[in-house]
Protein backbone atom coordinates (compact mmCIF):
# COMPACT_ATOMS: atom_id res chain seq x y z
CA UNK A 1 0.00 0.00 0.00
CA UNK A 2 2.64 2.17 0.65
CA UNK A 3 4.55 1.90 -2.47
CA UNK A 4 1.10 2.45 -4.21
CA UNK A 5 0.78 5.57 -1.90
CA UNK A 6 4.05 6.95 -2.52
CA UNK A 7 3.88 6.49 -6.63
CA UNK A 8 0.57 8.32 -6.76
CA UNK A 9 1.71 11.11 -4.77
CA UNK A 10 4.98 11.02 -6.96
CA UNK A 11 2.64 10.74 -10.35
CA UNK A 12 1.25 13.77 -8.96
CA UNK A 13 3.95 16.16 -9.26
CA UNK A 14 5.38 14.46 -12.27
CA UNK A 15 2.72 15.41 -14.34
CA UNK A 16 0.81 19.08 -13.97
CA UNK A 17 -2.44 17.46 -12.27
CA UNK A 18 -1.12 18.23 -8.85
CA UNK A 19 0.22 21.89 -9.87
CA UNK A 20 -3.25 22.24 -11.48
CA UNK A 21 -5.20 21.25 -8.68
CA UNK A 22 -3.08 23.20 -5.82
CA UNK A 23 -3.28 26.53 -8.01
CA UNK A 24 -6.89 26.14 -9.05
CA UNK A 25 -7.73 25.11 -5.26
CA UNK A 26 -5.30 28.13 -3.80
CA UNK A 27 -6.42 30.99 -6.67
CA UNK A 28 -10.32 30.41 -6.80
CA UNK A 29 -10.35 30.09 -2.99
CA UNK A 30 -8.55 32.95 -2.33
CA UNK A 31 -10.54 35.20 -4.80
CA UNK A 32 -13.85 33.49 -2.62
CA UNK A 33 -11.88 34.46 0.41
CA UNK A 34 -11.07 37.68 -0.71
CA UNK A 35 -14.50 38.61 -1.91
CA UNK A 36 -16.25 37.37 1.46
CA UNK A 37 -14.11 38.88 4.17
CA UNK A 38 -11.37 41.36 3.20
CA UNK A 39 -13.36 43.05 0.44
CA UNK A 40 -16.61 43.37 2.96
CA UNK A 41 -14.12 44.57 5.82
CA UNK A 42 -16.31 42.30 7.84
CA UNK A 43 -15.54 38.98 9.50
CA UNK A 44 -19.61 37.95 9.89
CA UNK A 45 -19.95 36.83 6.59
CA UNK A 46 -17.60 34.04 6.88
CA UNK A 47 -19.62 31.40 6.28
CA UNK A 48 -20.92 32.11 3.06
CA UNK A 49 -16.86 31.36 2.37
CA UNK A 50 -17.40 28.05 3.16
CA UNK A 51 -20.67 27.85 0.78
CA UNK A 52 -18.27 29.02 -1.60
CA UNK A 53 -16.17 26.10 -0.70
CA UNK A 54 -18.09 23.51 -0.87
CA UNK A 55 -18.92 24.20 -4.77
CA UNK A 56 -15.18 24.78 -5.40
CA UNK A 57 -14.21 21.24 -3.92
CA UNK A 58 -17.41 19.97 -5.77
CA UNK A 59 -15.39 21.12 -9.35
CA UNK A 60 -12.06 20.55 -8.23
CA UNK A 61 -11.50 17.39 -5.99
CA UNK A 62 -12.58 15.19 -8.98
CA UNK A 63 -9.45 16.91 -11.05
CA UNK A 64 -7.28 14.85 -8.06
CA UNK A 65 -9.56 11.50 -8.58
CA UNK A 66 -10.28 11.20 -12.09
CA UNK A 67 -6.87 9.13 -13.36
CA UNK A 68 -6.85 7.03 -10.29
CA UNK A 69 -8.27 3.59 -11.62
CA UNK A 70 -9.37 4.87 -15.57
CA UNK A 71 -5.48 5.71 -15.98
CA UNK A 72 -3.82 2.51 -14.91
CA UNK A 73 -6.96 0.98 -16.56
CA UNK A 74 -6.60 2.69 -19.93
CA UNK A 75 -2.62 2.12 -19.69
CA UNK A 76 -3.37 -1.44 -18.61
CA UNK A 77 -1.08 -0.37 -15.69
CA UNK A 78 -3.82 -2.39 -13.38
CA UNK A 79 -2.14 -5.49 -14.53
CA UNK A 80 1.06 -4.44 -12.90
CA UNK A 81 -1.37 -3.71 -9.30
CA UNK A 82 -3.55 -6.53 -9.60
CA UNK A 83 -0.84 -9.18 -9.89
CA UNK A 84 1.32 -8.41 -7.34
CA UNK A 85 1.07 -9.32 -3.69
CA UNK A 86 -1.33 -6.29 -2.61
CA UNK A 87 -4.61 -6.70 -1.63
CA UNK A 88 -7.66 -4.83 -3.29
CA UNK A 89 -8.37 -2.61 -0.21
CA UNK A 90 -4.98 -1.80 0.11
CA UNK A 91 -4.57 -0.51 -3.53
CA UNK A 92 -7.33 1.57 -3.45
CA UNK A 93 -6.26 3.03 -0.19
CA UNK A 94 -2.91 3.95 -1.39
CA UNK A 95 -4.36 6.26 -4.12
CA UNK A 96 -7.06 7.76 -1.82
CA UNK A 97 -4.97 8.73 0.57
CA UNK A 98 -2.65 10.10 -2.21
CA UNK A 99 -5.41 12.16 -3.21
CA UNK A 100 -6.16 13.09 0.29
CA UNK A 101 -2.49 14.03 1.07
CA UNK A 102 -2.39 16.31 -2.14
CA UNK A 103 -5.77 17.61 -1.08
CA UNK A 104 -5.38 18.35 2.99
CA UNK A 105 -2.13 19.88 2.17
CA UNK A 106 -3.24 22.35 -0.39
CA UNK A 107 -6.27 22.68 2.29
CA UNK A 108 -3.22 23.48 4.98
CA UNK A 109 -1.86 26.27 3.01
CA UNK A 110 -5.05 27.46 2.04
CA UNK A 111 -6.07 27.83 5.90
CA UNK A 112 -3.09 30.55 6.02
CA UNK A 113 -5.76 32.82 4.50
CA UNK A 114 -7.87 32.68 7.86
CA UNK A 115 -4.11 34.01 9.65
CA UNK A 116 -5.31 37.31 7.81
CA UNK A 117 -8.21 38.11 9.21
CA UNK A 118 -6.40 37.85 13.15
CA UNK A 119 -4.61 41.10 12.07
CA UNK A 120 -7.94 43.15 10.94
CA UNK A 121 -10.17 42.12 13.52
CA UNK A 122 -11.49 40.00 15.83
CA UNK A 123 -13.01 36.74 14.11
CA UNK A 124 -14.39 34.03 16.05
CA UNK A 125 -11.60 31.66 16.17
CA UNK A 126 -14.07 28.38 16.82
CA UNK A 127 -16.47 29.00 14.73
CA UNK A 128 -13.34 28.86 11.69
CA UNK A 129 -11.87 25.76 13.16
CA UNK A 130 -15.73 23.69 12.82
CA UNK A 131 -15.87 25.74 9.53
CA UNK A 132 -12.73 24.21 8.43
CA UNK A 133 -12.93 20.51 10.09
CA UNK A 134 -16.66 19.87 8.16
CA UNK A 135 -15.17 21.20 5.46
CA UNK A 136 -12.25 19.33 5.53
CA UNK A 137 -14.51 16.26 5.93
CA UNK A 138 -16.74 16.88 3.22
CA UNK A 139 -13.66 17.25 0.41
CA UNK A 140 -12.12 13.69 2.29
CA UNK A 141 -15.89 12.35 1.15
CA UNK A 142 -15.92 13.88 -2.30
CA UNK A 143 -12.46 11.89 -2.82
CA UNK A 144 -14.06 8.94 -2.10
CA UNK A 145 -16.89 10.06 -4.25
CA UNK A 146 -14.23 10.75 -7.23
CA UNK A 147 -12.10 7.03 -6.58
CA UNK A 148 -15.46 5.50 -6.74
CA UNK A 149 -16.12 7.09 -10.25
CA UNK A 150 -12.96 6.56 -11.56
CA UNK A 151 -13.00 2.89 -10.97
CA UNK A 152 -16.10 2.85 -12.94
CA UNK A 153 -14.67 4.31 -15.98
CA UNK A 154 -11.33 4.08 -18.44
CA UNK A 155 -12.19 7.88 -19.63
CA UNK A 156 -10.83 10.17 -17.48
CA UNK A 157 -13.44 12.72 -18.96
CA UNK A 158 -16.35 10.77 -18.24
CA UNK A 159 -14.91 10.16 -14.66
CA UNK A 160 -14.37 14.00 -13.71
CA UNK A 161 -17.90 14.87 -15.01
CA UNK A 162 -19.93 12.81 -13.45
CA UNK A 163 -17.95 13.25 -10.09
CA UNK A 164 -18.37 16.53 -10.54
CA UNK A 165 -22.09 15.81 -11.31
CA UNK A 166 -22.42 13.57 -8.29
CA UNK A 167 -20.86 16.39 -5.93
CA UNK A 168 -22.68 18.84 -6.99
CA UNK A 169 -26.51 16.95 -6.88
CA UNK A 170 -25.48 16.01 -3.26
CA UNK A 171 -24.84 20.18 -2.31
CA UNK A 172 -28.27 20.97 -4.18
CA UNK A 173 -30.36 18.18 -2.95
CA UNK A 174 -31.48 19.93 0.54
CA UNK A 175 -32.90 22.68 -1.80
CA UNK A 176 -35.86 19.79 -2.51
CA UNK A 177 -35.51 17.64 0.10
CA UNK A 178 -37.31 20.43 2.36
CA UNK A 179 -40.46 20.28 -0.55
CA UNK A 180 -41.05 16.53 -0.69
CA UNK A 181 -44.19 15.73 1.04
CA UNK A 182 -43.47 12.16 1.86
CA UNK A 183 -41.59 11.77 4.96
CA UNK A 184 -39.83 8.75 3.79
CA UNK A 185 -38.42 10.03 0.43
CA UNK A 186 -37.04 13.28 2.80
CA UNK A 187 -35.41 11.31 4.99
CA UNK A 188 -33.31 9.43 2.22
CA UNK A 189 -32.44 12.71 0.43
CA UNK A 190 -31.44 14.31 3.53
CA UNK A 191 -29.60 11.44 3.51
CA UNK A 192 -27.84 12.28 0.45
CA UNK A 193 -27.76 15.87 1.40
CA UNK A 194 -24.07 16.63 2.59
CA UNK A 195 -24.99 20.16 3.60
CA UNK A 196 -27.63 19.21 5.78
CA UNK A 197 -24.83 17.37 7.63
CA UNK A 198 -22.83 20.46 7.53
CA UNK A 199 -24.90 23.04 9.45
CA UNK A 200 -23.88 21.69 12.71
CA UNK A 201 -20.28 23.02 12.11
CA UNK A 202 -21.45 26.59 11.58
CA UNK A 203 -23.31 26.80 14.53
CA UNK A 204 -19.66 25.75 16.29
CA UNK A 205 -20.70 22.54 17.36
CA UNK A 206 -18.72 19.50 17.31
CA UNK A 207 -21.35 17.11 15.89
CA UNK A 208 -19.69 13.58 16.33
CA UNK A 209 -22.57 12.20 14.20
CA UNK A 210 -21.82 14.73 11.57
CA UNK A 211 -18.36 13.21 11.78
CA UNK A 212 -19.23 10.09 11.52
CA UNK A 213 -21.64 10.76 8.31
CA UNK A 214 -18.63 12.26 6.27
CA UNK A 215 -16.61 9.38 7.10
CA UNK A 216 -18.53 6.75 6.50
CA UNK A 217 -19.84 8.26 3.33
CA UNK A 218 -16.32 8.06 2.13
CA UNK A 219 -15.94 4.57 3.87
CA UNK A 220 -18.86 3.45 1.78
CA UNK A 221 -17.34 4.71 -1.59
CA UNK A 222 -13.98 3.21 -1.02
CA UNK A 223 -15.86 0.13 -0.20
CA UNK A 224 -17.93 -0.06 -3.19
CA UNK A 225 -14.59 1.05 -5.08
CA UNK A 226 -13.26 -2.42 -3.92
CA UNK A 227 -15.79 -4.25 -4.73
CA UNK A 228 -16.01 -2.31 -8.15
CA UNK A 229 -12.09 -3.60 -8.87
CA UNK A 230 -12.73 -7.00 -7.54
CA UNK A 231 -15.76 -8.17 -9.75
CA UNK A 232 -13.76 -6.73 -12.94
CA UNK A 233 -11.67 -9.92 -12.40
CA UNK A 234 -14.77 -11.38 -12.92
CA UNK A 235 -16.48 -9.44 -16.06
CA UNK B 1 5.26 -25.82 -9.95
CA UNK B 2 2.49 -24.59 -11.96
CA UNK B 3 -1.10 -26.85 -12.21
CA UNK B 4 -3.90 -25.36 -14.44
CA UNK B 5 -7.40 -27.77 -13.95
CA UNK B 6 -10.09 -27.24 -15.91
CA UNK B 7 -9.81 -23.49 -16.13
CA UNK B 8 -12.90 -21.49 -18.03
CA UNK B 9 -13.61 -18.52 -18.95
CA UNK B 10 -15.87 -16.82 -20.77
CA UNK B 11 -17.06 -13.05 -21.96
CA UNK B 12 -20.39 -12.65 -22.33
CA UNK B 13 -21.75 -15.36 -24.87
CA UNK B 14 -17.89 -15.72 -26.37
CA UNK B 15 -15.76 -18.86 -24.58
CA UNK B 16 -12.52 -17.56 -24.55
CA UNK B 17 -11.39 -21.01 -22.25
CA UNK B 18 -12.86 -23.87 -22.62
CA UNK B 19 -11.69 -26.31 -19.96
CA UNK B 20 -7.69 -26.09 -20.16
CA UNK B 21 -5.52 -28.69 -17.92
CA UNK B 22 -1.85 -28.58 -17.99
CA UNK B 23 0.93 -28.47 -15.55
CA UNK B 24 4.51 -26.93 -15.66
CA UNK B 25 6.98 -28.80 -13.81
CA UNK B 26 9.68 -27.09 -12.04
CA UNK B 27 11.85 -25.81 -14.04
CA UNK B 28 11.02 -26.22 -17.33
CA UNK B 29 10.35 -23.43 -20.27
CA UNK B 30 6.69 -23.97 -21.65
CA UNK B 31 6.14 -22.80 -24.81
CA UNK B 32 2.47 -21.66 -25.18
CA UNK B 33 1.24 -21.42 -28.54
CA UNK B 34 -1.79 -20.22 -30.37
CA UNK B 35 -3.28 -18.05 -32.91
CA UNK B 36 -4.45 -14.54 -32.14
CA UNK B 37 -7.84 -15.15 -30.10
CA UNK B 38 -6.93 -18.39 -29.04
CA UNK B 39 -7.87 -17.70 -25.22
CA UNK B 40 -3.56 -17.05 -24.57
CA UNK B 41 -3.68 -14.10 -23.01
CA UNK B 42 -6.88 -14.98 -20.95
CA UNK B 43 -5.19 -18.10 -19.55
CA UNK B 44 -1.48 -16.49 -18.35
CA UNK B 45 -4.15 -13.29 -16.86
CA UNK B 46 -6.21 -16.23 -14.70
CA UNK B 47 -2.88 -17.78 -13.56
CA UNK B 48 -1.19 -14.58 -12.36
CA UNK B 49 -4.51 -13.63 -10.85
CA UNK B 50 -5.58 -10.27 -13.04
CA UNK B 51 -8.90 -12.22 -13.65
CA UNK B 52 -10.66 -15.21 -12.27
CA UNK B 53 -11.88 -18.30 -13.89
CA UNK B 54 -15.65 -18.89 -14.11
CA UNK B 55 -14.57 -22.64 -12.94
CA UNK B 56 -10.74 -24.59 -12.61
CA UNK B 57 -8.24 -24.31 -10.49
CA UNK B 58 -4.68 -22.35 -10.91
CA UNK B 59 -1.98 -23.14 -8.50
CA UNK B 60 1.43 -21.48 -8.01
CA UNK B 61 3.93 -24.00 -5.93
CA UNK B 62 0.64 -25.79 -4.54
CA UNK B 63 -1.21 -22.47 -3.40
CA UNK B 64 -4.76 -21.64 -5.38
CA UNK B 65 -4.11 -18.36 -6.97
CA UNK B 66 -7.85 -17.60 -5.68
CA UNK B 67 -8.02 -18.21 -1.87
CA UNK B 68 -4.29 -16.98 -1.36
CA UNK B 69 -3.35 -14.71 -4.20
CA UNK B 70 -0.96 -12.59 -2.03
CA UNK B 71 1.02 -15.86 -1.48
CA UNK B 72 0.71 -17.13 -4.99
CA UNK B 73 1.36 -13.70 -6.16
CA UNK B 74 4.91 -13.43 -4.53
CA UNK B 75 6.16 -16.14 -6.53
CA UNK B 76 4.79 -14.59 -9.77
CA UNK B 77 6.85 -12.24 -12.26
CA UNK B 78 4.30 -11.27 -15.05
CA UNK B 79 5.15 -9.97 -18.08
CA UNK B 80 1.62 -8.93 -20.15
CA UNK B 81 1.00 -8.28 -23.55
CA UNK B 82 1.60 -4.28 -22.89
CA UNK B 83 4.38 -4.12 -20.74
CA UNK B 84 2.66 -2.30 -17.52
CA UNK B 85 4.47 0.80 -17.51
CA UNK B 86 4.05 4.41 -16.30
CA UNK B 87 5.15 6.61 -18.88
CA UNK B 88 6.39 9.95 -16.16
CA UNK B 89 8.07 7.70 -14.35
CA UNK B 90 12.39 7.49 -15.10
CA UNK B 91 12.99 3.84 -15.75
CA UNK B 92 14.73 3.24 -12.09
CA UNK B 93 12.21 5.17 -10.06
CA UNK B 94 9.50 2.47 -11.76
CA UNK B 95 12.02 -0.68 -10.79
CA UNK B 96 12.34 1.13 -6.71
CA UNK B 97 8.23 1.05 -7.62
CA UNK B 98 7.98 -2.34 -8.22
CA UNK B 99 10.11 -3.59 -5.69
CA UNK B 100 8.44 -1.95 -3.03
CA UNK B 101 4.97 -2.89 -4.71
CA UNK B 102 6.25 -6.82 -4.70
CA UNK B 103 7.37 -6.12 -1.16
CA UNK B 104 11.09 -7.46 -1.95
CA UNK B 105 13.86 -8.08 0.83
CA UNK B 106 16.97 -8.82 -1.36
CA UNK B 107 19.25 -6.07 -0.78
CA UNK B 108 17.65 -3.09 -3.10
CA UNK B 109 20.73 -1.31 -5.45
CA UNK B 110 22.29 -4.63 -5.87
CA UNK B 111 19.60 -6.58 -7.20
CA UNK B 112 18.49 -4.01 -9.05
CA UNK B 113 21.38 -3.25 -10.50
CA UNK B 114 22.05 -7.15 -11.38
CA UNK B 115 18.50 -7.24 -13.48
CA UNK B 116 19.31 -3.82 -15.42
CA UNK B 117 22.38 -5.45 -16.03
CA UNK B 118 20.85 -8.80 -17.27
CA UNK B 119 17.85 -6.58 -19.65
CA UNK B 120 20.87 -4.33 -20.43
CA UNK B 121 18.87 -1.16 -19.35
CA UNK B 122 21.35 0.19 -17.06
CA UNK B 123 22.10 3.15 -19.18
CA UNK B 124 18.94 4.36 -19.66
CA UNK B 125 17.77 4.19 -15.77
CA UNK B 126 17.35 8.00 -15.67
CA UNK B 127 15.46 8.42 -18.76
CA UNK B 128 11.76 8.76 -18.27
CA UNK B 129 10.27 5.43 -19.93
CA UNK B 130 7.67 7.82 -22.32
CA UNK B 131 11.10 8.94 -24.07
CA UNK B 132 12.42 5.00 -24.54
CA UNK B 133 11.98 3.04 -27.71
CA UNK B 134 9.64 -0.11 -27.76
CA UNK B 135 12.59 -2.53 -27.97
CA UNK B 136 13.31 -0.89 -24.55
CA UNK B 137 10.22 -0.53 -23.41
CA UNK B 138 9.50 -4.10 -23.23
CA UNK B 139 13.32 -5.06 -21.54
CA UNK B 140 11.70 -2.25 -18.76
CA UNK B 141 8.69 -4.90 -18.50
CA UNK B 142 11.14 -8.07 -18.49
CA UNK B 143 12.92 -6.05 -15.64
CA UNK B 144 9.96 -5.61 -13.78
CA UNK B 145 9.16 -9.31 -13.78
CA UNK B 146 12.62 -10.46 -12.67
CA UNK B 147 12.04 -8.43 -9.53
CA UNK B 148 12.12 -10.58 -6.15
CA UNK B 149 13.51 -13.37 -8.26
CA UNK B 150 10.08 -15.24 -8.18
CA UNK B 151 9.67 -18.87 -9.16
CA UNK B 152 7.76 -18.57 -11.46
CA UNK B 153 7.73 -16.58 -15.05
CA UNK B 154 5.06 -15.47 -17.33
CA UNK B 155 5.65 -13.79 -20.84
CA UNK B 156 3.01 -12.71 -22.67
CA UNK B 157 4.80 -12.15 -26.31
CA UNK B 158 8.00 -10.80 -24.77
CA UNK B 159 9.39 -10.16 -27.75
CA UNK B 160 6.58 -8.45 -30.01
CA UNK B 161 7.69 -5.59 -31.56
CA UNK B 162 11.69 -5.97 -30.89
CA UNK B 163 14.34 -5.92 -33.90
CA UNK B 164 15.75 -9.37 -34.77
CA UNK B 165 19.23 -8.85 -32.69
CA UNK B 166 17.07 -7.63 -29.94
CA UNK B 167 14.58 -10.75 -30.38
CA UNK B 168 17.85 -13.27 -30.15
CA UNK B 169 19.27 -11.63 -26.90
CA UNK B 170 15.53 -11.49 -25.18
CA UNK B 171 15.50 -15.24 -26.58
CA UNK B 172 18.97 -16.13 -24.72
CA UNK B 173 18.28 -13.94 -21.67
CA UNK B 174 14.80 -16.23 -21.36
CA UNK B 175 16.83 -19.02 -21.57
CA UNK B 176 19.11 -18.20 -19.53
CA UNK B 177 16.34 -17.54 -17.00
CA UNK B 178 14.97 -20.77 -17.49
CA UNK B 179 18.00 -22.70 -15.78
CA UNK B 180 17.04 -21.32 -12.34
CA UNK B 181 13.12 -20.35 -12.81
CA UNK B 182 9.83 -21.98 -14.79
CA UNK B 183 8.53 -20.25 -17.16
CA UNK B 184 5.71 -19.94 -19.49
CA UNK B 185 6.59 -18.41 -22.71
CA UNK B 186 3.59 -17.32 -24.68
CA UNK B 187 3.84 -16.58 -28.72
CA UNK B 188 2.91 -17.11 -31.81
CA UNK B 189 6.41 -17.52 -33.14
CA UNK B 190 7.35 -20.79 -33.86
CA UNK B 191 10.82 -20.61 -34.34
CA UNK B 192 11.37 -18.70 -30.67
CA UNK B 193 9.41 -21.55 -29.27
CA UNK B 194 11.83 -24.10 -31.01
CA UNK B 195 15.31 -22.11 -29.87
CA UNK B 196 13.83 -21.74 -26.10
CA UNK B 197 11.26 -23.79 -25.05
CA UNK B 198 11.18 -27.57 -23.51
CA UNK B 199 7.50 -28.36 -23.96
CA UNK B 200 4.92 -26.55 -26.19
CA UNK B 201 1.12 -26.47 -25.54
CA UNK B 202 -0.79 -24.86 -28.38
CA UNK B 203 -4.43 -24.02 -27.86
CA UNK B 204 -6.91 -22.98 -30.48
CA UNK B 205 -10.10 -21.67 -29.85
CA UNK B 206 -9.87 -22.31 -25.73
CA UNK B 207 -8.79 -25.65 -26.16
CA UNK B 208 -5.32 -27.60 -26.01
CA UNK B 209 -4.60 -29.29 -29.33
CA UNK B 210 -1.29 -30.29 -28.48
CA UNK B 211 0.75 -30.59 -25.37
CA UNK B 212 4.23 -32.54 -26.45
CA UNK B 213 8.10 -32.04 -26.06
CA UNK B 214 8.90 -29.42 -28.50
CA UNK B 215 11.20 -32.48 -30.90
CA UNK B 216 8.38 -34.51 -30.31
CA UNK B 217 5.72 -32.05 -31.50
CA UNK B 218 6.58 -31.12 -35.57
CA UNK B 219 6.82 -35.10 -36.16
CA UNK B 220 3.43 -35.76 -34.23
CA UNK B 221 1.85 -33.49 -36.39
CA UNK B 222 2.72 -34.84 -39.56
CA UNK B 223 5.61 -37.27 -40.40
CA UNK B 224 6.33 -36.01 -43.93
CA UNK B 225 8.93 -33.80 -44.56
CA UNK B 226 9.44 -31.21 -47.46
CA UNK B 227 13.05 -30.38 -49.10
CA UNK B 228 14.04 -28.52 -51.56
CA UNK B 229 16.95 -29.29 -54.13
CA UNK B 230 18.60 -27.97 -56.62
CA UNK B 231 19.45 -29.94 -59.73
CA UNK B 232 21.27 -29.24 -62.82
CA UNK B 233 19.79 -31.40 -65.37
CA UNK B 234 16.74 -31.37 -68.05
CA UNK B 235 13.58 -30.52 -66.01
CA UNK B 236 10.79 -32.62 -67.63
CA UNK B 237 13.39 -35.91 -67.01
CA UNK B 238 14.52 -34.76 -63.60
CA UNK B 239 10.99 -34.32 -62.66
CA UNK B 240 10.29 -37.73 -64.11
CA UNK B 241 13.17 -39.47 -61.94
CA UNK B 242 12.16 -38.16 -59.04
CA UNK B 243 8.63 -39.07 -59.29
CA UNK B 244 9.81 -42.36 -59.44
CA UNK B 245 11.88 -42.44 -56.55
CA UNK B 246 10.02 -44.50 -53.73
CA UNK B 247 8.73 -42.55 -50.77
CA UNK B 248 8.57 -39.48 -52.34
CA UNK B 249 4.89 -38.25 -52.53
CA UNK B 250 5.32 -35.15 -54.41
CA UNK B 251 7.56 -33.09 -56.83
CA UNK B 252 7.16 -30.21 -58.55
CA UNK B 253 9.53 -27.04 -59.73
CA UNK B 254 10.07 -24.36 -57.51
CA UNK B 255 11.39 -21.61 -58.98
CA UNK B 256 14.51 -21.32 -61.71
CA UNK B 257 17.39 -18.66 -60.64
CA UNK B 258 20.69 -19.49 -61.74
CA UNK B 259 20.86 -20.49 -65.34
CA UNK B 260 21.21 -24.38 -65.32
CA UNK B 261 19.89 -25.25 -61.95
CA UNK B 262 16.01 -25.70 -61.06
CA UNK B 263 15.19 -25.91 -57.79
CA UNK B 264 12.59 -28.51 -56.64
CA UNK B 265 10.30 -29.01 -54.14
CA UNK B 266 9.83 -32.65 -52.64
CA UNK B 267 7.94 -33.90 -50.07
CA UNK B 268 8.27 -37.19 -48.85
CA UNK B 269 5.94 -39.89 -47.85
CA UNK B 270 5.65 -40.08 -43.28
CA UNK B 271 8.48 -41.02 -41.69
CA UNK B 272 10.52 -42.25 -45.08
CA UNK B 273 14.26 -40.17 -45.45
CA UNK B 274 14.41 -40.11 -48.84
CA UNK B 275 17.77 -38.32 -48.88
CA UNK B 276 20.23 -41.10 -49.91
CA UNK B 277 17.92 -42.55 -52.84
CA UNK B 278 17.85 -39.28 -54.46
CA UNK B 279 21.37 -38.24 -54.21
CA UNK B 280 21.70 -42.30 -55.75
CA UNK B 281 19.30 -41.75 -58.63
CA UNK B 282 20.78 -38.41 -59.41
CA UNK B 283 24.66 -39.30 -59.65
CA UNK B 284 23.33 -42.72 -61.73
CA UNK B 285 22.20 -40.07 -64.22
CA UNK B 286 25.27 -37.43 -64.08
CA UNK B 287 22.89 -34.77 -62.51
CA UNK B 288 24.74 -32.48 -60.25
CA UNK B 289 22.71 -32.15 -57.00
CA UNK B 290 24.48 -28.69 -55.72
CA UNK B 291 21.83 -27.95 -53.03
CA UNK B 292 19.58 -29.23 -50.42
CA UNK B 293 17.62 -28.11 -47.76
CA UNK B 294 14.93 -29.06 -45.26
CA UNK B 295 11.75 -26.71 -45.46
CA UNK B 296 10.77 -26.89 -41.90
CA UNK B 297 6.78 -26.44 -41.33
CA UNK B 298 5.89 -22.74 -40.28
CA UNK B 299 3.24 -22.36 -37.21
CA UNK B 300 0.57 -22.13 -39.51
CA UNK B 301 1.44 -25.72 -41.25
CA UNK B 302 1.51 -26.94 -37.20
CA UNK B 303 -1.48 -25.16 -36.47
CA UNK B 304 -3.70 -26.18 -39.76
CA UNK B 305 -2.97 -29.58 -39.73
CA UNK B 306 -3.18 -29.66 -35.67
CA UNK B 307 -6.69 -27.87 -35.99
CA UNK B 308 -7.36 -30.14 -38.80
CA UNK B 309 -7.15 -33.32 -37.03
CA UNK B 310 -8.96 -31.91 -34.54
CA UNK B 311 -11.82 -31.22 -36.64
CA UNK B 312 -11.33 -34.91 -38.19
CA UNK B 313 -11.58 -36.38 -34.97
CA UNK B 314 -14.32 -34.43 -33.78
CA UNK B 315 -16.06 -35.58 -37.41
CA UNK B 316 -15.08 -39.15 -36.83
CA UNK B 317 -16.70 -38.90 -33.61
CA UNK B 318 -20.20 -37.95 -35.25
CA UNK B 319 -20.05 -40.43 -37.52
CA UNK B 320 -19.93 -43.03 -35.09
CA UNK B 321 -22.54 -41.95 -33.22
CA UNK B 322 -24.54 -41.52 -36.21
CA UNK B 323 -23.30 -44.96 -36.88
CA UNK B 324 -24.57 -46.33 -33.23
Amino acid sequence: MLAIYMRELKSYFLTPIGYVFCGMFLVVSGLAFSECTLMRQSTTSIGEYFVWMMMIFAILIPILTMKLFSEDRKSRTDQILLTSPVSILGIVMGKYLAALTVFGVTFIVNSFNFVLLFFYGTPNATSILMNVLGIFLLGAAFLAIGIFLSSLTENQLIAAVSAIGVNAAMLIISLFSSGIENSFFRTVLKWFSVIDRFTPFTYQMLDVSAIVYYLSLAAVFIFLTTRVIEKRRWA
Amino acid sequence: MIEICDIRKSYGDKRAVDGLTFKVEEGEILGFLGPNGAGKSTTLNIITGYLSADSGVAKIDGTDILTDPIKAKKDIGFLPEIPPLYPEMTVLEYLNFVYDLKGCKLPRKQHLKEICEVVKIWDVGKRLIKNLSKGYKQRVGIAQALIGNPKVLIFDEPTIGLDPRQIIEIRNLIKMLGKEHTIILSTHILPEVQAVCDRIVVINKGRIVANEKTEDLINAVDGSRKLVAKIVGPEEEVLKALRAIGGIKTADVLGKRDTDSISYLIESQDRVDIRKPLFYTLSSKNWPLIGLEGVELSLEDIFMRLVGKEKEKETGKKSKRGGN
